[in-house]
């Protein structure tokens, strides 16, 4: 096939608005004939299967590439995030100067972890994908582990990577360094899709077809290999191509006599729980859960995948987990990525011990898409869970259907019962509330600043406007989820899915992106070690005036691996004090600050006073309100 | 660096069941003492300035926080108002949850007397309604 693409590409392109197979047979045949062209010390690097009749033709006016950026804005991209690479040369081109570089428009990003971590963050936020260039095999294994965050987060990612797939052709050295037979193969056990079209009406088919699956429900990420010889080709002026009609599939609901069954139990429970993970992925999914937790006055434990959730609902005891779990007699989980872990504990010490976490009898319901789509390398899929009724179905596309027949199960007596219920979780749910305020107080004044100092006076200072917090928080002990008011879908993205360090700031800044053109004030909280990975984000916001409060949550330490290695060194009795060698970032103190002036971001700190805290956001604020990025630098403890 | 470390800090924090070590009697701030004296309960006399130094040197802090704050995930608060110095001795040696075991070879106990000393040496923090950000 290889061959082929070789011998028929210019004759192919220029006339490909006829049919294709017909050409690709006719110019084959014609090629075969043609004599072998005398190279020149002028033209040493000229492949001899060139047609020698096309030598001199330099230009052209329209190319492969600008019918690909047809295709690409009809799908509706806003943006390409991408650091460049000749493998997409033609493509790159072809947005900035014949699309005009508006939708989609060039994100130049200093890393590809970055530039797919920015579409994994605007994804959660817009809910569509954002599409990523990438550079053959080196920008490919760049942003895998970007990729696999966003696989093992059931989000959708629109990756093209440039190839050139004929020996021939390619440029000897680096370009044959950054070729490969089967570009996919080192990401495919972590993408839903991918394809290596061989002509424009094959690129738009794919092309079409790959945004298609990877909205379809489980959403992932998808890949289209863009052979450079198929982008840089001319095509005539007048040549037309077919752009394949988009039609998204719905995303599949749960078989109604199970629904019917989940519902009989959820009503006949006495202390019933509803568990929620990646279950909203809209914000009717958290209207949809709001509207069956009131039906059953059931306690909701938001796993925070996403916000499925208001957290300042009554019905919203996620603090009160362990205690719920233990008395439930009937569990419905919805999206959860790990059901297992959820109803056991394993204790992490010499000999590792499991135990379950929820009484014997109780009776497990899992509403999931998980189940329709399952590979078997990467362990993402966790532990098997013993679950009594198991629908396969997205959660947010069931829970109408539950919640219909959930009030059809409810007589009147039935419903007096769930109110009285109901009374007492809302007061447990205050006496939760004030239970977490009165932890907030103990270091309050110490330095480094305690998270819950750090969590409040952020919240102070956004709480009156329209914001998003576009970081995940479980490095902050969920202190803004147990502190603030979250109530919109958008006021929260969850986490990275693979636990892959990295995603955080990229992440962030794609989501600020989405959110710039509603006008929210985006924040996140950035740990050291995550910005660490790949800083030059903090340029990228800058260069494209991504508006976001980023403040550093400082520990100076990749402090999760700290806790391993000193819970290593307690294990094996060699004393514990040697736990920061490898695992911490001190000596010297990075300055972030100093780190995003220099990349053009309004930056302070570092602040060691909480005192200085509030100040030093409010400042930061305004510039975020202008329309730019702007980082605090605040030294915290660990957690 | 893992790429599963949230997971697994996720994990590690949820299963904490620490909650033996939370705050059971009544104390109150203490001067460092040159020459510490016998108390009348079970805790020995320790050196709160070498116990501060100690929390942070075998790690304490890394869980619990330099003030012991501890934080709602199963890092216990350890302060002020620590348990007994008999129960928390008997935690450190052999704890029943997550917490990693710090034996006499690691650390011996006229070190826990220190730490203990520290822990009883914390202030009580300002009420919740006192503070503006938390209202």
């Amino acid at each position: 096939m290889a061959r082929k693409l070789t011998v028929d590409r210019r004759k192919f392109l220029k006339g490909a608005a006829g049919g294709v197979a017909g050409l690709v047979a006719s110019t084959t045949a014609i090629r075969a004939k043609e004599p072998t062209p005398v190279q020149s010390a002028s033209a040493p690097l000229m492949p001899k299967e060139v047609d020698p009749s096309n030598v001199d033709v330099l230009t052209t006016d329209r190319s492969g590439s600008d019918f690909m950026v047809d295709v690409l804005k009809s799908l509706g991209f806003e943006y390409i995030a991408s650091n460049p690479g000749s493998s997409f040369r033609g493509l790159h081109e072809s947005v900035i100067n014949y699309g005009g570089n508006q939708a989609p428009e060039f994100i130049t990003c200093c890393h590809e972890e970055s530039a797919i971590g920015m579409a994994h963050g605007y994804a959660k936020i817009e809910g569509k994908p954002m599409c990523v260039f990438v550079h053959s095999n080196v920008g490919l294994q760049h942003g895998s582990m970007a990729i696999f965050n966003a696989y093992c987060d059931r989000v959708p990612v629109y990756l093209i990577a440039g190839n050139t797939i004929d020996a021939t052709v390619r440029r000897p050295g680096v370009e044959w360094d950054h070729s490969a037979q089967d570009l996919a193969a080192m990401v495919r056990d972590f993408l839903k899709w991918d394809d290596l079209p061989i002509s424009l009406p094959h690129f738009a088919e794919s092309a079409v077809r790959a945004y298609k699956i990877a909205m379809t429900t489980p959403t992932m990420p998808v890949l289209l290999v863009a052979d450079s010889e198929l982008q840089e080709g001319p095509i005539a002026p007048d040549a037309k191509f077919h752009i394949p009609k988009l039609a998204l599939a719905t995303p599949p609901q749960g078989e109604s006599g199970s629904v019917a069954e989940a519902a009989r139990l959820l009503v006949a429970a006495e202390n019933p729980v509803i568990i929620a993970d990646r279950a909203a992925r809209t914000p009717a999914g958290m209207m949809h859960l709001i509207g069956l937790a009131e039906a059953l006055q059931a306690p909701v434990i938001d796993q925070e995948g996403r916000l499925n959730f208001p957290t300042r609902h009554p019905l919203n005891h996620t603090q009160r987990s362990r205690a719920l779990m233990a008395d439930a007699d009937v569990i419905l989980g919805l999206e959860l990525t790990d059901f297992w872990g959820t109803v056991h504990s394993m204790r992490d010490q010499l000999h590792r011990t499991s135990k379950p976490t929820t009484r014997d009898g109780a009776k497990l319901i899992s509403i999931s898409a998980t189940d329709l789509d399952v590979k078997g390398n990467h362990q993402d899929i966790q532990r098997y869970p013993e679950v009594d009724l198991a629908i396969a179905g997205d959660a947010e596309t069931t829970l109408p259907s539950l919640l219909e027949a959930v009030k059809r199960s409810i007589t009147n007596d039935r419903k007096r019962t769930l109110q009285d219920r109901g009374s007492k979780l809302a007061d447990a749910y205050q006496k939760a509330l004030v239970q977490t305020r009165s932890q907030a107080t103990y270091g309050w004044d110490t330095s480094p600043i305690t998270i819950p100092r750090l969590s409040a006076e952020m919240w102070a200072q956004i709480k009156n406007e329209d914001w998003s917090l576009v970081s995940d928080v479980g490095h902050a002990s969920r202190w803004p989820l147990r502190m603030w008011s979250f109530d919109k879908h958008y006021q929260f993205i969850g986490g990275s899915g693979g636990a892959g360090v990295g995603y955080g700031a990229p992440a962030s800044a794609g989501a600020a992106l989405a959110n710039k053109k509603h006008g929210r004030l985006s924040v996140s909280i950035q740990t050291d070690g995550d910005l660490m990975y790949a800083p030059g984000i903090l340029w990228t916001m800058a260069h494209h005036h991504i508006p976001l409060l980023s403040v550093m949550h400082n520990n100076r330490a990749y402090h999760q691996e700290v806790m391993h290695i000193q819970r290593m060194a307690n294990r094996h009795n060699r004393g514990i004090t040697r736990a920061g060698i490898g695992t911490t970032i001190q000596d010297p103190n990075i300055d972030f600050a100093r780190v995003a002036q220099g990349m053009g971001v309004y930056a302070q700190g570092p602040i060691t006073d909480p005192k200085d805290l509030g100040p030093a956001l409010r400042r930061a604020i305004e510039v975020v309100k202008r329309g730019e990025p702007a980082l605090i630098d605040a030294v915290t403890e660990p957690r | 660096m893992s790429a599963n470390m949230d997971n697994h800090i996720v994990r590690f924090l949820g299963l904490m069941t620490v909650a033996a070590l939370m705050v059971l009697a009544p104390s109150h701030a203490r001067a460092q003492r040159v020459s510490p004296a016998p108390k009348a309960d079970d805790s020995p006399a320790g050196n709160s300035q070498n116990g501060k130094k100690l929390f942070t040197s075998y790690g304490c802090f890394e869980c619990h926080g330099h003030q012991a704050e501890g934080t709602p995930e199963g890092k216990t608060r350890l302060g002020p108002n620590p348990i007994s110095f008999r129960e928390l001795v008997k935690y450190i040696r052999q704890p029943t949850g997550q917490m990693p075991p710090y034996t006499s070879k690691v650390a011996s106990d006229a070190d826990l007397a220190d730490i203990y000393a520290f822990l009883q040496s914390l202030p009580q923090p300002p009420k919740a309604d006192s503070i503006p950000a938390l209202k």
